[in-house]
């Protein structure tokens, strides 16, 4: 396993690059369906044995809703593992495949083909999840769908560059702390206030994206602010500041664990009693739910979504604000943070705080409609004409409601609203929930 | 062999066959999807799982309203012909008399008239369900064999019994015995099939909902 800082492989990684960045042996077909075999659970077998083909998945889809092609239906994504499951985890596929009546075999090929039906017609959103009538967790079996295609050497290019990227330079955009060491001066003498880095004890470890340390440096400026009003201690970790995890989006345990060991050993060391996970989606599914089972234990902190703390601190009275914005808001709730992890309620407390003329999205929370660019869709350069047609189904939502602005927050999402509006020339700013509060708060008298 | 031996041999020998198959044959589905188990969850619960797992058990019969709205025609045949086809097996006068005779538990019974328009009913929205999966581009994409085969199961009896209560095969007792044939079919095809879905169904909404139950999402 190599794992020392080796930027000079990044541009061009491949998947040999990513090999070497995973222990034991290289990928091959007979490595993918290991990690299949590894994958297979009562759930998933509950749920292959229990499809009966109805097809009611395609409509919660909005790969599927939005270009009408049948291969996007959701459950069609699983055929491979599907194929495994009968023939190797039934008796009766068994016998089968003995007595010589079942002549299919999971192949390279057929991966092959579902290589982009995995990663670049799904972004692992869940609404299949909540639509499907016998009750299959379709998402669910996707992720682990895709360990198998990482181990079996079939995950896209642009992931693999994000993985190599993310586990040689610790942040998929191969960003350094440098580059956020220069942030956090322009936040330092744009706000007067200090940004504290390895502080010892303190309450909150403060993680970032790289994203969003690049595209909305806004955000760790919101947080400086709200946090020295609320009296919150916290503090930054040169050890680790990238929330994010690449391998949960290509879906490798292996890659996932050593992203998600950085950040507990920054926590650690640091001794710090909470980590906050930055507006962004999947690295709060990451830290917060995947992360103590790839590592295989429980930690020794608490992981919240910055969003979560925020409406504890206005619980408590920590947040006072003053005025509210007066044109016409609406919300997109994340996948991540919705559907996939509960956090519905805390984000529309918040906007009632700051917001005069706030509408949500006729089907939200739970049912909302993803915006098309996660689960490593956005990092995943051949999936660019998909997510702009899955964008369409969010497009149409917001046209419903018709917002001036729309607010959102996680990185990702803002970041395919701001393109996808842009793209069918609609005029809707899109700005993150953080640093909204932060323009509201109470000056200090 | 006459009419009343073929009778004979369905309810009796064939149809204890098929029970036997299909005890066997669903008690080892069941132990192949429960034994696999799951592994332990290391990530700290925001909700509980029984409780959100039953919900969902529950709550998949009634569709979000997005999803009635934009696949109606699924939600409501697939609906009618369910309901259908479990008030004619379990409310049919004769079916209670056998479930009395064979169980020793009984329940009142719907008046014949009553059975016997749901029993249309249920016919023709089988019928529509057919003609929907073989237009539908997602429905006619996914389909197998298996999907017309189970089709084809499930609407035998239903067919059969209708035409035995109308007396439209003669004599009776091979109409009877062709309605308990296809009885004795479904019995037998069900444990290989995903007509398990019958059974497994409510483990998959259970495991849906203790999923996402326990990260504080009722599914």
């Amino acid at each position: 396993m190599t794992s020392v800082a080796n930027p000079a492989i990044a541009p061009g990684a491949t998947e040999a690059d990513l090999d070497q960045t995973t222990p034991a042996g290289s990928f091959s077909l007979a490595r993918g369906l290991v990690a299949w075999r590894e994958e297979m659970d009562a759930a998933v077998a509950a749920f292959f044995s229990s499809c009966v083909h109805c097809g009611l998945c395609a409509s919660a889809c909005p790969f599927y809703v939005e270009t009408g092609d049948p291969q996007y239906t959701p459950i069609h994504k699983l055929e491979p593992l599907r194929l495994l499951w009968e023939q190797e985890y039934t008796l009766w596929g068994r016998l089968k495949v003995k007595a010589g009546l079942d002549q299919r075999r999971v192949t390279d090929a057929m991966l092959a083909q579902w290589e982009p039906l995995l990663y670049d017609s799904c972004s692992m959103c869940g609404r299949c999840s909540l639509v499907c009538p016998v009750g299959n967790d379709i998402q669910y079996m996707i992720r682990k769908a895709r360990e198998g295609m990482v181990a079996s050497g079939h995950a896209p290019e642009g992931l693999v560059a994000a993985s190599v990227r993310a586990v040689t330079t610790g942040s998929p955009m191969g960003l350094q702390w440098k580059t956020l060491e220069v942030q956090i001066k322009h936040v330092e003498t744009a706000t007067g206030l200090t940004v504290p880095i390895d502080q010892p004890a303190a309450d909150y470890l403060v993680l970032l994206s790289s994203m969003e340390i690049i595209n909305f440096p806004e955000y760790l400026e919101a947080i400086t602010k709200i946090f020295d009003h609320a009296g919150v201690s916290w503090t930054l970790s040169t050890q680790c500041f990238e929330a994010t995890n690449a391998g949960i989006q290509i879906g490798s345990k292996d890659i996932a664990a050593q992203l998600v060991q950085r950040v507990v050993d920054a926590a650690e060391a640091l001794a710090v009693k909470n980590v906050i996970s930055p507006e962004c989606g999947h690295a709060y599914t990451a830290i917060r739910w995947e992360g103590p089972n790839v590592i295989q234990r429980a930690y020794p902190f608490k992981v919240w979504h910055i969003i979560e703390v925020l409406d504890q601190l206005r619980a408590q009275g920590r947040l006072q604000t003053e005025g509210k914005e007066d044109d016409r808001l609406s919300l997109h709730d994340p996948c991540n943070l919705a559907r996939k992890s509960g956090v519905i309620q805390q984000q529309r407390r918040l906007m009632d705080l700051i917001a005069g003329n706030f509408v949500d999205l006729k089907e939200h929370g739970e049912f909302q409609w993803c915006c098309g660019a996660g689960g490593g869709v956005s990092s995943n350069e051949r999936a660019e004409p998909l997510k702009l047609a899955a964008f369409k189904r969010k497009k149409a939502q917001i046209e419903e409601v018709e917002p001036e602005r729309m607010v959102t927050m996680c990185a990702t999402c803002r970041t395919q609203l701001e393109e996808g509006l842009e793209e069918f020339n609609m005029d809707i700013p899109v700005v993150g929930l953080t640093e909204l509060i932060a323009d509201h708060l109470v000056e200090k008298g | 062999m006459t009419s009343m031996d073929f009778l004979l041999f369905t309810k009796g020998p064939l149809f204890q066959l098929a029970l036997t198959i299909f005890a066997l044959g669903l008690s080892v589905r069941l132990a192949e999807v429960l034994l696999l188990g799951r592994r332990h969850n290391y990530a700290e619960a925001r909700g509980g799982q029984w409780l959100p797992g039953l919900k969902t058990v529950w709550r998949r019969f009634y569709p979000d309203p997005g999803t009635f709205q934009r696949a109606p025609f699924d939600v409501l045949v697939g609906t009618l012909w369910h309901v259908g086809f479990v008030i004619v097996l379990l409310l049919f006068i004769p079916h209670v008399e056998l479930i009395k005779a064979t169980f020793d538990i009984a329940w009142p019974a719907l008046p014949n008239p009553v059975v016997d328009a749901v029993t249309a009913v249920t016919m023709a929205a089988l019928v529509a369900a057919l003609i929907h999966r073989l237009r539908h581009p997602v429905k006619r994409f996914l389909s197998t064999r298996e999907d017309y085969l189970i089709w084809t199961v499930t609407f035998l009896p239903v067919v059969t019994g209708y035409l035995a209560y109308h007396r439209l095969i003669n004599p009776y007792p091979l109409a009877l015995g062709l309605h308990i044939l296809t009885v004795n079919l479904f019995l037998m095809v069900l444990p290989f099939t995903k007509l398990t879905h019958i059974f497994t169904a409510f483990i998959a909404r259970w495991y849906n909902g203790a999923i996402f139950g326990r990260k504080g999402v009722q599914s």
